[in-house]
């Protein structure tokens, strides 16, 4: 697998190839819209819905305004709990961290709950350099796995998938990681779940250390939340003697009253469900499990640094935003190069990267500004404001050379009625010579869209004429 | 009431069919209509495709040129979108009493019948920003279930965008286009013989796309369909 | 320690912004949601939620009844007797293998809390449920809520919950919808969920 993404082309690019991909289209199209109606339908039913999200965006906020208070009193709460902190500056250090736990207990098997964090850190690569293989016990992720594949969504990496090409893969490649896929496998979905179902259950039930991420972790009383719906988690958080979770600084929430708030946010949000079927909250050691917490930055502060893109870091990673997204229904995920894709990714991978790419600088312009996503974002972090405000830094780093100089010469005719004027009677002069194609960056128009003509009065000279009557 | 009009740089270029409507239809339902031909552009472009300092000054301008005004109507839902809630993050005060033209009737004049007649079916796309940054909500409806012979038609999708995005358009084309494919699709599936929206920006993307397509579904903005009646029909 | 320095540092520079005399409580956080709510019966509510998430509802029936269809159940020993009658009671004492636990035919307990708008069970690891891995290895789980157990809202169960204790919150059976957002029950949990209201 390589969740790495190095040299991926910009976005415009990787998405026209993802557009051409009928298969593909149809695939998020379905599950797109399958879902956004599952979380509208659940939303409608809450009646304090508006409430609940001005509470969510308060209180993230509130976190990270004191954000270094809240980490010293998580990592006190944890400690006191009987469990380990350790704090991870890059992703690097996270991995190093997990290696030397993993292998402190002799252990060269770890089983994993899904996880963004150690996802974009590249945690099972890192882990596999040195010998020890992580499973991954999602079934998307699964999928992904076993596919040799990337993940395009942050609930459903294997979105971009069908029942049928689920069932290949599960065919192909179960054996060589373990348990066979079942003979006979069909397609349908109960089929496919189960096949999973036996193909990891022997691995849980001997696994002994574990690595998650974390949904929440509450400053207040060091409890870790993991939201989740197959018992993949459970068995990932309970069964091994040993728990490693991975968790971005940015996960805090103040106080255990706080999670009322979330607990109703983030499961209506994220899998349109009025709860998840399961949820895991532990605190420190429990049940005598040994506990470790890696605290990962990981650019985090470099987002937090910045006054209007720090909303970014409330972001529940429920993914409401991608199933809103009319950009990333078309595109699919991979195309936004990294682990977050869609509005979100479009807003909080060049933050977290810093703009190292001509693919992280093509990112705020991967939205047409339509606003859906703002509307069904729990924590209303506003993406389009975030969109705007990092476009402004792209174009200030003088990125686009030919396009400053023509939005320059635009701003110069318009800043000048007459200038304007002379403009548009040029242009109705020669409305009989509007070429079928418009030349340079403009022809990606007329490739698939007529241009009106010109017409041969402009509003204003029309005006001009009216008052001479 | 004095009222200005701000028929944005797209509408007076290309499509001042739609300017001389809102003219028409502001006239007929009693209002004093001006023109302050300083206007030239609300700087949307510059601001939407990261370039402030290039916005800043067409900003200034607009407020400059709408001052003083009882009220100010805009035939463009982004554009007012991008004077109401954009020029406060460029350090400009909007002019006082800015109203997309749907927003004007409705709230200010109180009409949501304006004596029109159009004897269409009719299909009605709302816009992103008209829906999600100035919340328009059944405003648009109201007023075109009002005009006399015209039959409106659901449109399927109604909330999704249409693609257009301004340089999105030009940046992302694959997609946008995509998107405006998608957009063709749910029109033609009304039935409708015109697709009316209230931003022309988006109708050059979908009309320009259904034309290309050769659809046979004729674009007209809100406006237009407001100001046609029986003697001076559209 | 040199890391955990370092991003205090980092978090503190970043937020340079912030007045040095703002506290975490001038933030503001608009606390205008319900925490409770009125409205359908409250175990009428429950049970169309749990059913709604495909889990078996039976309301005041015989425990035991139930648990003797079932063969052999791990059995917490805080569980009552009055629901044990015939029943085949597998103790976890010594503590079974995930392996043993894995051979059972089920697990029969008790809860913490319920929630009637989400159809949610909370466990916390009480001496009728036992730890945490009681109620995930055995393919079958019959959990007894009583009445007055049962809470509308989330708010109000969390109110009823310590932190201190782990917890698991049960909706249903497990299931996913990793498939083409097509939700298909019972996948690494229990593929049976019943319920006993009494």
């Amino acid at each position: 697998m390589s969740p790495t993404f190095v040299g991926m082309p910009p976005f415009p690019k990787a998405a026209a190839r993802a557009v051409d991909n009928a298969q593909l289209r149809h695939n998020l199209h379905k599950a797109t819209h399958t879902i956004r109606d599952k979380r509208a339908a659940v939303v409608s039913e809450q009646p304090d819905w508006a409430a609940l999200r001005a509470a969510g965006a308060g209180l993230k906020t509130r976190v990270l305004r004191h954000l270094d208070d809240y980490l010293e009193q998580l990592e006190r709460a944890v400690e006191r709990a009987g469990g380990h902190v350790h704090w991870a500056a890059d992703g690097a250090e996270a991995n190093r961290i997990v290696l030397d736990l993993v292998r402190a207990t002799g252990e060269t098997e770890v089983v994993k709950v899904k996880s963004m964090a150690t996802q974009e850190i590249g945690l099972n690569e890192a882990l596999a350099e040195q010998g020890i293989t992580a499973y991954e016990t999602d079934l998307a992720e699964l999928i992904v796995q076993l596919g040799d594949d990337r993940p395009s969504h942050i609930l459903v990496p294997a979105i971009h998938r069908n029942r049928a090409e689920i069932r290949e893969i599960f065919q192909r490649a179960m054996a060589s990681w373990g348990r066979p896929a079942p003979d006979g496998l069909t397609d349908e979905p109960r089929a496919l779940a189960e096949a999973a179902r036996l193909h990891l259950r022997e691995r849980f039930l001997s696994a002994k250390v574990g690595i998650s991420g974390a949904n929440f972790a509450v400053a207040e009383t060091g409890t870790l939340v993991v939201l989740e719906s197959e018992g993949n988690g459970r068995m990932c958080l309970t069964l091994p003697e040993t728990l490693i979770s991975v968790v971005g600084i940015e996960k805090l929430v103040p106080t255990w009253q706080d999670l009322e708030v979330f607990m109703q946010l983030l499961p209506r949000s994220s899998t349109g469900e009025r709860m998840n079927p399961y949820t895991s909250m532990w605190t420190g050691a429990a049940e005598g499990q040994d506990f470790h917490l890696v605290l990962l930055d990981n650019g985090r502060t470099n987002v937090l640094a910045d006054e209007v893109g720090r909303q970014a870091l409330r972001c529940i990673r429920c993914s409401a935003c991608l199933n809103a997204c009319p950009v990333y229904e078309r595109a699919g995920g991979h195309a936004y190069g990294s682990v977050y894709p869609g509005p979100i990714g479009a807003i909080l991978t060049p933050q977290l990267r810093g703009f190292s790419s001509e693919l992280d600088e093509s990112l705020p312009y991967a939205s047409t500004l339509c606003g859906a996503c703002y509307d069904v974002c729990p924590v209303a972090i506003n993406i389009p404001e975030v969109l705007l405000h990092l476009r402004a830094e792209v174009a200030a780093s003088g990125a686009h050379k030919g396009e400053k100089l023509a939005m320059g010469a635009a701003r110069r005719v318009l800043s000048s009625p007459g200038l304007l004027a002379a403009g548009q009677r040029t242009a109705g002069r020669f409305r009989k010579l509007t070429p079928r194609r418009l030349p340079g960056p403009l022809a990606a128009w007329t490739d698939t869209r007529d241009i009106p003509a010109p017409p041969t009065q402009s509003f204003r000279d029309w005006w001009a004429s009216r008052e001479e009557k | 009431m004095r009222v200005a009009l701000f028929v944005t740089c797209v509408n007076d270029t290309l499509f001042p069919g739609t300017g001389r409507a809102t003219v028409r239809l502001l006239e007929r339902l009693g209002c004093r209509v001006e023109f302050p031909e300083a206007q030239t552009c609300c700087g949307q472009m510059h601001f939407n495709t990261g370039y402030r300092d290039d916005a800043l000054p067409l900003a200034r301008r607009v407020g400059e040129v709408f001052a003083g005004y009882d009220a100010v109507v805009m035939p463009s839902g982004s554009c007012a979108a991008m004077v109401r809630e954009w020029y406060p993050t460029l350090g400009v005060e909007p002019p006082s009493g800015v109203y997309e033209l749907a927003e004007f009737l409705v709230d200010v004049l109180k009409v949501e019948d304006v004596g029109a007649y159009f004897p269409h079916t009719v299909t009605y796309h709302p816009t992103c920003h008209s829906l999600r940054s100035l919340r328009l909500g059944e405003r648009p409806y109201k007023l075109l279930s009002a005009v006399r012979g015209l039959t409106l038609k659901p449109l399927g999708g109604s909330d999704e965008c249409c693609g257009f995005g301004g340089t999105f358009s030009l940046k992302n084309p694959a997609v946008s286009a995509a998107m405006g494919t998608d957009k063709v699709r749910n029109v033609l599936d009304t039935g409708a013989e015109v697709l009316c929206a209230a931003d022309n920006s988006c109708l050059m993307h979908i009309g320009g796309t259904m034309r290309r397509e050769r659809a046979g579904v004729r674009v007209m903005h809100l406006a237009q369909i407001l100001a046609s009646t029986e003697e001076n029909p559209a | 320690m040199g890391s955990r320095e370092t991003i205090l540092a980092r978090v503190r520079s970043a937020l340079a912004d912030v007045p040095s005399a703002e506290t975490p409580d001038d933030v503001p956080v608009p606390r205008d949601y319900q925490r409770s709510r009125s409205g359908l019966d409250l175990v009428e509510l429950l049970v169309d939620r749990l059913v709604d998430y495909r889990a078996v509802v039976h309301l005041d029936p015989s425990v035991a009844d139930l648990a003797r269809a079932r063969g052999r159940l791990m059995v917490p020993t805080g569980v009552p007797s009055e629901w044990l009658a015939g029943v085949e009671v597998v103790r976890d004492e010594p503590p079974l293998s995930a392996t043993e636990l894995d051979a059972l035919d089920g697990v029969l307990t008790g809860c913490a809390v319920a929630i009637a708008e989400t159809g949610t069970i909370v466990l916390d690891g009480g001496e009728d449920q036992g730890r945490r891995a009681l109620t995930l290895v055995p393919d079958y789980h019959l959990c007894v809520v009583r009445r007055d157990q049962i809470v509308r809202t989330v708010p109000e169960a969390l109110e009823r919950l310590d932190p201190s204790r782990p917890l698991t919150w049960i909706s249903g059976p497990s299931a996913t919808s990793d498939i083409e957002l097509d939700r298909v029950e019972g996948v690494h949990g229990p593929r049976t969920l019943e319920v006993a209201i009494l």
